[in-house]
């Protein structure tokens, strides 16, 4: 299978890197233009699942071994949850970004970033966890 | 009546019974899934087209922009887009279960294997 | 500092323990961890009620955004109420779900379970507290998607379709309630339910405001599986987990009656819904029917897990009467029956549960002679019966008296007897179950084998509390008198 498709393997490898480039653009550009972490983790989950169809799923699972890809999944949305606790420790309301730093407006920016973060690491791990899910199924 | 004005909202029924339709009418489990995401983005576009203003453009602070869209039902859907993916990958996993279980995904099929034993399983 | 913030953790506590539980991956470590969320949650439900009872509704502004802008968490009397019986159940069923869970699932699914369980905690007392109908939306997809998966995971293969039709009827009934949380936006630009009952009125006329009443009624009886929308509710708790049917059986379908009541009463108001639209003409016969045919259904069924969960459907009529008739004794009717039937149903699932990790069937003639093999578990499940009945000193009478009251008070002795009827109704199919169990001999060979205490313990918590409830009924009636008093709206 690895020799085969000398094509779909070239031009993914050259996609791939941009793919994900184009991921982070969307994740990290979020707070000032369209784009966000749901977005970007699922772009970031379709250049992975684009990986592992070309170069086969043993391959996929040693960039990224099931377990990473839970732990991942299970992270980000305790940096979500988390931030919302910080508030919550400092004395605000949950989820409230503003005490996050000593300025109101860097707070919110602060705030913001963090929550989308982790909601890109956990949209892109749990896409991929689909992913794996159904190959499994697939193969039995 | 004014029926040109108001096509969002014909889209809108008209999408929203085709999923309908699917969903009572075919046997096919997948094709059910699939009637169940017509029906659901029908509703989508209803919340997306309520959002726009007329001459409006995305809610993003600019020079000489002073009309923008109303973005929060198209925050909203997106919350409610997520939604419909974890239902859809949700059904697609229990019809791959179904599958393994019955060897079959026509409705029918699986309903004659049922009676077919004993009702109680 | 951490009484202010009660409302927040009562969702956030359970919802980061579910992906912690996951991250676990352990059985045990991970039941240890969902146990002790639980129990909190159950210790912030009853603090929240302990608040709203002595300063009066309790409101939280997510992220210190304002309401209406913001999304607001919001406890009156009902909330509170409903806060209570949910995490309670969560409460009970946990300790009892290890050794159940042990015997029905493979040991690498537990981990999940547990996490699929809080998730589902989580959605349920989200949807009773927040004050924002697209958060409402939020959390009650959070709960079904999670329960859809508890379900599917039952031994017997038809539990997968059983989730399947689950999936399908509850993802219709969701999108109808957020259609109709879509155009209630539509007509006044809000979300804010409180907001929404202010600004409803103005735009009362317009057709946008009764097609979004149409879709949410709809929406909400699917949910609550009222009679002819119930098609998908007795195959699910047939062939889900025992834990796992105990769990909803006695909150999912609860938490929808709330989400009916909530937009009924509150955000379209009383005057809106019964004196306007007389919907009460159209929910009283539904909720007769389901009693009357549900409960002869019930009868005829030789699986006792369906038999109970046709039951179910039987009592939400009871339920949906009491609310139906609109006026405030009806209204505590049918929150105090919300309140007695998840003790009663809750026990008479975990009580089958016992049976079937010791019998391995819950059919009918499998039962035979336990009253002798299990005596303790045979014993829960005839007072449960009992309770269902409506037999006096169980809390099953307190709902059936304050039902037949409500009815008298319109006069509508045709309804009064209609409740009596259903409690015949429930002699009859509690009645065949005794039968099998105490009055036939056990299979040869068969030895008193009873259920471990894990198990039996929280079932007779629960059946102790459905009598204890049937003798004081300050807490359970109390409450349903407030929270029917707002709702009606009259001071708290």
């Amino acid at each position: 299978m690895v020799r085969r498709h000398l094509v779909l393997r070239v031009v993914s490898k050259l996609l791939i890197p941009f793919i994900l480039l184009f991921a982070l653009y969307v994740q990290f550009h979020g707070d000032f233009g369209p784009g966000g972490g749901f977005q970007a983790g699922v772009i970031f989950g379709a250049g992975f699942i684009l990986y592992a169809l070309i170069e086969g799923i043993e391959v996929a699972r040693r960039v990224a071994p099931t377990a990473l890809v839970r732990l991942l999944m299970v992270l980000g949305l305790l940096l979500y949850v988390g931030v919302g606790y910080v508030g919550l420790f400092k004395g605000a309301n949950f989820l409230n970004y503003d005490v996050l730093a000593h300025d109101p407006v860097h707070g919110q920016e602060l705030g913001i970033f963090l929550v989308e973060l982790g909601v890109g690491i956990t949209v892109a791990a749990t896409m991929v966890t689909i992913f794996f899910a159904f190959v499994d199924q697939a193969r039995r | 009546m004014d029926i040109p004005g108001l096509y969002n909202y014909w889209i809108v029924i008209v999408l929203m019974m085709t999923g309908f339709y699917i969903v009572i009418a075919r046997g096919n489990l997948i094709k059910k899934i699939v009637g169940l995401n017509i029906f659901q983005t029908s509703v989508f576009i209803l919340y997306i087209s309520m959002g726009k203003v007329d001459g409006g453009t995305a809610p993003i602070i600019a020079e000489g922009v002073e009309r923008y869209s109303n973005p929060l039902p198209h925050v909203l859907i997106l919350t409610a887009i997520v939604v419909g993916i974890a239902t859809t990958a949700l059904g697609l996993a229990l019809i791959v279960r179904i599958r393994a279980a019955y060897g079959t995904i026509e409705e029918d099929e699986i309903h004659a294997q049922n009676t077919m034993k004993d009702a109680d399983g | 500092m951490i009484a202010a913030h009660l409302p927040i953790l009562q969702i956030v506590v359970p919802l980061v323990a579910a992906p912690a539980c996951l991250a676990l991956g352990r059985g045990r470590a991970a039941w240890l961890l969902a146990l002790a969320v639980s129990w909190a949650a159950l210790g912030i439900a009853g603090g929240l009620l302990a608040t709203v009872l002595r300063d009066g509704p309790v409101s939280y502004a997510l992220g210190n955004w304002a309401p209406p802008w913001g999304i607001e968490y919001r406890v009156d009397a009902l909330n509170a109420y409903v806060l209570l019986i949910v995490a309670a159940i969560g409460a009970v069923v946990l300790p009892y779900a290890r050794r159940s869970i042990a015997d029905e699932l493979p040991a690498h699914q537990h981990a999940a379970f547990y996490t699929a369980f809080l998730l589902c905690l989580t959605g349920l007392l989200g949807v009773a507290i927040t004050g924002d109908a697209f958060n409402l939306f939020v959390f009650l997809e959070i709960s079904s998607l999670s329960s859809y998966v508890l379900i599917g995971l039952g031994r017997n293969r038809r539990a997968l379709t059983a989730a399947f039709q689950y999936l399908v009827m509850g993802t219709i009934g969701a999108t109808f309630i957020v259609i109709g949380i879509g155009l209630l936006y539509m007509a006044t630009g809000t979300l804010n339910m409180a907001d929404l009952a202010a600004r409803i009125p103005a735009v009362a006329h317009s057709r946008t405001v009764l097609a979004a009443l149409a879709f949410l009624a709809v929406g909400a009886t699917l949910k609550i599986a009222l009679f002819p929308l119930h098609g998908w509710l007795p195959n699910a708790y047939a062939y889900a987990p025992s834990a796992v049917t105990a769990f909803l059986a006695a909150t999912a379908t609860k938490v929808s009656v709330y989400i009916l009541v909530r937009f009924l009463f509150t955000v379209f108001g009383p005057a809106y819904s019964f004196e306007q639209l007389a919907l009460h003409n159209l929910i009283v016969p539904f909720a007769v029917i389901a009693i009357v045919v549900c409960s002869t259904v019930a009868i005829f069924q030789n699986n006792v897990k369906r038999m109970l969960a046709y039951s179910s459907v039987a009592q939400i009529g009871y339920m949906m009467l009491g609310i139906g008739l609109g006026t405030a004794t009806g209204i505590s009717a049918g929150l105090v029956h919300l309140f007695n039937h998840a003790l009663m149903k809750g026990g008479l699932f975990l009580a089958l549960g016992c049976i079937a990790l010791r019998v391995g069937s819950v059919r009918l003639e499998a039962l035979a002679g336990l009253g002798r093999t299990m005596p303790l578990s045979a014993f829960a499940f005839v007072i449960g019966g009992l309770s269902l009945i409506g037999v006096p000193l169980t809390n099953g009478f307190i709902s059936k008296w304050i039902l037949v009251q409500a009815t008298l008070e319109q006069g509508a002795w045709g309804l009064a007897l209609v409740v009596l009827f259903g409690s015949l109704l429930a002699v009859a199919y509690i009645w065949r179950v005794v039968e099998v169990a105490y009055l036939r001999p056990p299979p040869d060979g068969a030895r008193r084998r009873e259920a471990p205490l894990s198990m039996l313990i929280p079932t007779w918590i629960l059946i102790g509390a459905s009598v204890y409830f049937g003798i004081d009924t300050s807490l359970s009636l109390g409450v349903a008198e407030i929270a029917a008093r707002i709702l009606t709206g009259g001071a708290g």
